[in-house]
This record gives C-alpha cells, sequence and structure tokens, in this order.
C-alpha cells in the first residue's frame, strides 16, 4: 500500500513494513516533551503509578516557559516540581530560566529534534517540528507520563490532506498569512484526527521559520501534524545543529489523500483571524476600521529571528501610536541576544515598545499583557479564544509580525504595504 | 456502569481555555481546577452542576490546548459523561487515559435539550433522554481503547500488561 510521509514515518517507528490510516499501532518514541504547565501533571501520575526510572534521560525534554520566570507562589511550586524530577532522574534536554526559551522555537533551535523522528509533546503546539520532516503530534500529560516511562505512544494512523504550494510569497507575507489562509479555508477542525501535508514546488522558497510558523498552526485546524518535505532547506538548517542524523522520508507518488488543497502563495494576503476562532480569517485590509488597545509579538507561533527582523524594518526610526502597548518576547535567549547584539532591542524601545525574556506569558493569559474587559489586541500568537488573552469580553485578532508591528504605528489593525 | 443526570448543552468548539482558563493552570489539583470549570462562557455551570451530570456538546469539543487539566476539571465537577458530535483529537485521548467517559453520538447532540434528565449505559453505549423518552445509540469504541477504560485508565493499562509479561 502506498504512504503518506507521515505514515511512514509512523510505520518505521511501529516496526512495520507498512501502515494504513485507521490502524492503532504502538511507536517508539525519538522525543518525549513537557513544559512547566503539563509536566507536573505527568511527574505526579508517573510516581503515582510507581515507575522508577525514565525510559531515556536523552530523549526527554522539559522546558520551563509558560509562566517564568515564575509569575506567583503557585506557579514557582510547579517549575519546582519540574526542577527536582529533572533533577533527580538526570534529564539531559531540562530548560530552565537563563537557557530555557519558548519549547518550540527552542527544540528545533537547539538541534533537539531532526527530521525522520516520532515525537509527542504535553502541549498542542508539539506538532511544530513536522517543518524540519518529522512526525510530531499534541498530547496530553498521562501520554507525556507513558512515553517518559517506555518511550511508546499509541496512535491511530491518520489519514491525511494534500497541500499544494505554488509560487512565491509576496514581501508584506509569511507563513503566517499561510497558514491563517488554509485554516481560513478548512475551518478550526477541518483537518481532524488528519494530517495536514505540504508539497508542490512552492515549498523551496519558503525559510524554515516560515515552515516552523506554518506547522505549528495545524493543530489550529483540528490536525494531528503538519509535516513539510525534507529539502536543501531542511537540511542547511539542521546542519551544524541536529544532535542525531536525520533520517528522511518522503511521500509515496501515489499515496492516497482525502483531499488536496491548492494555495498559490502569490496570492495570499496579509490576513488576520478575528474573534473568537482562528477559522475567522478577513484580510488585513478590511479591518482597518479595528482600533487596538495593545500588541503582542512573540510565542511558539511567531518568535522566531526572521519575526523580529520583519518588525524591526517595521519600527525602526518610527514611533508606536500614543496609548498603545506594544509587547515584544524573543522566543529563545539565542534570539534574545541576536536581538540586543544587532540593536534590534534599542529600536524597539526607542519605537516605545517594551522587550520581554522569553516566555509564553500573554499568548494564553498567563501574565506580561493581560487585557481589560473590552479591550483588543492584535498578537502573532496562535488562538483567540474567549478569554484567551484575559477578561472573557476582551479580544485577539492574529495576525502576522508584519501586520501587528504596522498597526502598532496607527493604532489600528492596519496591512503593512512597503 | 452508568450515569444519570441533568443535562448542561453547549454549542460547538468549546475549547480547553473556556472549559479551563490559564490564569488557573497555576495549580494541578483537581479541586481547585473545578472551582473554575466552564466559567468564561457559563458563570452557573459550577454552581449547579451535581454528580453524575452529563455535558452535551456540538462538534470539536475540547479542542485548542492540550491541558490535561480540561477533561480533570470537568471529572473533578462530578460530570459523568459527555456527549458530542466530535471531540477535538488531545481532548479524546486525554478523557480515555484519565477515564473520563465520552461518547460521539450526532443526533443525541442535536436532539437533547439543557435540562433534560438523561441516563448513559456505558456497556451498552445507549443514551437515553428520560424527559423526552427517546433513546440513541453512541458509536461503541474500538477494542484497545475498551481496554484501556477497563484498566482504569493509561497508566493502569501499561502497568497491567507489564504484569501479565512478567508472569
Amino acid at each position: 500500500m502506498p504512504m503518506t510521509m507521515t505514515q511512514k514515518i509512523l510505520a518505521a517507528h511501529a516496526g512495520l513494513e507498512s501502515v494504513v490510516a485507521g490502524q492503532l499501532i504502538e511507536a517508539k518514541l525519538d522525543i518525549v516533551l513537557g513544559n512547566d504547565i503539563t509536566a507536573p501533571v505527568a511527574i505526579k501520575e508517573f510516581e503515582k503509578a510507581c515507575f522508577d526510572n525514565v525510559f531515556d534521560k536523552d530523549r526527554i525534554a522539559i522546558v520551563l516557559d509558560h509562566f517564568v520566570p515564575n509569575k506567583d507562589i503557585k506557579a514557582a511550586e510547579q517549575s519546582k516540581i519540574c526542577r527536582n524530577f529533572a533533577n533527580s532522574h538526570c534529564i539531559s534536554h531540562f530548560y530552565d530560566v537563563g537557557k530555557m526559551g519558548i519549547e518550540h522555537a527552542l527544540l528545533p533551535e537547539q538541534g533537539v529534534v531532526t527530521a525522520g523522528d516520532c515525537i509527542i509533546g504535553a502541549d498542542s503546539h508539539t506538532c511544530t517540528y513536522g517543518a524540519v520532516g518529522a512526525f510530531s503530534t499534541g498530547v496530553g500529560s498521562t501520554d507525556m507520563a507513558a512515553g517518559m516511562a517506555t518511550g511508546k505512544a499509541w496512535f491511530k494512523v491518520p489519514s491525511a490532506i494534500k497541500v499544494e504550494l505554488t509560487g512565491k510569497l509576496k514581501k508584506n507575507t509569511s507563513g503566517k498569512d499561510v497558514i491563517l489562509t488554509l485554516i481560513g479555508k478548512i475551518g478550526v477542525d477541518g483537518a481532524l484526527y488528519k494530517s495536514l501535508e505540504f508539497c508542490g514546488n512552492g515549498v523551496a522558497s519558503l525559510s524554515m521559520d516560515d515552515r516552523l510558523c506554518i506547522c505549528n498552526m495545524a493543530i489550529e485546524a483540528g490536525a494531528k501534524n503538519g509535516i513539510f518535505p525534507v529539502d536543501g532547506v531542511t537540511i542547511a538548517y539542521l546542519d551544524n545543529r541536529a544532535e542525531r542524523s536525520p533520517v528522511i522520508y518522503s511521500a509515496d507518488k501515489d499515496a492516497k489523500y482525502e483531499k488536496t488543497i491548492c494555495i498559490d502563495l502569490s496570492e495570499v494576503v496579509p490576513t488576520v483571524s478575528c474573534p473568537h476562532l482562528p477559522e475567522n480569517t478577513r484580510p488585513a485590509k478590511e479591518l482597518s476600521h479595528i482600533k487596538i488597545d495593545q500588541v503582542v509579538i512573540g510565542s511558539c507561533t511567531n518568535g522566531r529571528m526572521e519575526d523580529m527582523t520583519a518588525v524591526y524594518k517595521i519600527l525602526k526610526g518610527n514611533k508606536i501610536k500614543d496609548g498603545i502597548r506594544c509587547i515584544i518576547i524573543p522566543a529563545t535567549m539565542q534570539i534574545m541576544r541576536e536581538c540586543v547584539e544587532k540593536g534590534y532591542v534599542t529600536e524597539f524601545i526607542n519605537a516605545g515598545a517594551v522587550v520581554s525574556t522569553p516566555t509564553c506569558g500573554p499568548c494564553l493569559g498567563g501574565y506580561m499583557g493581560i487585557l481589560a474587559s473590552g479591550e483588543k489586541c492584535i498578537a502573532t500568537t496562535n488562538r483567540n479564544f474567549v478569554g484567551r488573552m484575559g477578561h472573557p469580553s476582551s479580544e485577539v485578532y492574529l495576525a502576522s509580525p508584519q501586520t501587528a508591528a504596522a498597526s502598532a504605528l496607527t493604532g489600528y489593525i492596519t496591512e503593512y504595504a512597503e | 456502569m452508568q450515569t444519570e443526570g441533568k443535562v448542561f448543552k453547549y454549542s460547538d468548539n468549546v475549547d480547553t481555555d473556556v472549559i479551563i482558563p490559564a490564569r488557573y493552570l497555576n495549580t494541578s489539583n483537581a479541586k481547585e481546577l473545578a472551582e473554575h470549570c466552564m466559567e468564561d462562557i457559563d458563570g452557573e455551570f459550577v454552581r449547579f452542576v451535581k454528580k453524575g451530570d452529563i455535558i452535551v456538546a456540538g462538534q470539536n469539543f475540547g479542542c485548542g490546548s492540550s491541558r490535561e487539566h480540561a477533561p480533570i476539571a470537568i471529572m473533578a465537577c462530578g460530570v459523568g459523561c459527555v456527549i458530542a458530535k466530535s471531540f477535538a483529537r488531545i481532548f479524546y485521548r486525554n478523557a480515555i487515559n484519565i477515564g473520563l467517559p465520552i461518547l460521539e453520538c450526532s443526533e443525541a447532540a442535536d436532539e437533547i435539550c439543557a435540562g433534560h434528565l438523561v441516563n448513559v449505559n456505558f456497556d451498552t453505549g445507549l443514551i437515553t433522554d428520560i424527559t423526552t423518552g427517546k433513546t440513541y445509540s453512541a458509536q461503541p469504541f474500538p477494542k484497545f481503547i475498551q481496554s484501556i477504560i477497563a484498566s482504569g485508565g493509561l497508566l493502569a493499562a501499561i502497568k497491567n500488561e507489564g504484569e501479565k509479561k512478567d508472569e
């Protein structure tokens, strides 16, 4: 039976010649991930079930990123549970304050994930690593606990939707506009239980940061995973970075897909998701009447170096509109350092923005930019559900870094035009 | 195994951020989480929910974040079962892994109204709307998943499996 790229990775990790959609399998895991919110629940379950050891201390990643540097005593206690567990089990990929970054920006950057991997993470945006050609999916804490104990997880082999990309993006658009466009087309459950397999001659023009952003939001269409083919861009990114050698899988030419969606990248426009679902997409230029109170630039979706560079180019020498709070959060310490060294941070501050250490913070309404009742925020984050960034009557508009930065200068949702 | 209780009804795409807002995720204590369950879309839920009550919802229930705190909060409120047209995949896994009964049944999700008294028999998948007298059949779980539920959750199932191998 011909297989999709995802099915090939799953078959290999299940020790099977081939698999078919709908089949239940047990697969070996290359990386098991958790964070300061989900790992404590997993650790509690791991200990309650009296497991003595983790399956491999080098294949577990625990990243403190959601509420660190800790926002309150309770959050500090959760971090402490992670810290104690990581120390007692000698977890090599444990990232505390000073080393940490937002997990889905950090693990690819540090080379912890690579092509051909089978990865679970107790965080829904674990699907990000499909960008490097891995099968990677979000699970809950109990699955994480089981993964830490056994190095295995059960999966129902997914069917797939093929997303054929052609053409090349215009300069005022990025990966974020591509994934928002796709979610707008298929809806928040349009890929439920399925893989989103990206392909086509448009792929080569997408940078790794674009691909990471696109796969990151596959879950926002309900997908089990998003995945890109491995090409020269992937190999250049993984070279001198990945801890383990990449294993390259590609979909069979006659692989079966439930449907094919074609996106001409040259026709993608700056896109915004309106409250309260990521599928409520509109072209940014149709929303110029929406007055905003806050801008958040960061998160596992858009806190990477290319995002920071795009924002720098727009804010440099300009002033953020009076009354607008603009919060910029580089996603990892390495990105933070590069922003300092390149002079971005100085320009951000000169423009009137604040710059935070890496944290998920406001994206999930944790801290560092919570909205009051009725306030509106344009954010480069990934969800705009009711109450996501604060008060239940506040509103989040999802957009690219370029659209968010351009909006910071005007105080209204603004399409960036070079 | 059965549950019987009053129905709380919600629409499509109930996300885990409204099931348990992230501002309360600085704890994993089930009782504390339960106090805030559903509060951003239904401030009355926690006040009125009783042991055995049933949540009935539309498509894609539990979408968004992977937080297991969501099914934990629902279960700690005493909810005996969630019936929906479909579940988001991580919520589906989490519910099974921790032992929160869930059932997919489009017809029941469409027709059963808030406040109705409903009985759910998990062995047969039979849903009975006692208020109207109408019955519905839910999709049974695959055998593999039934074995996880029968063991009392994923970790217990793994432990059982390990003990079998040792024998």
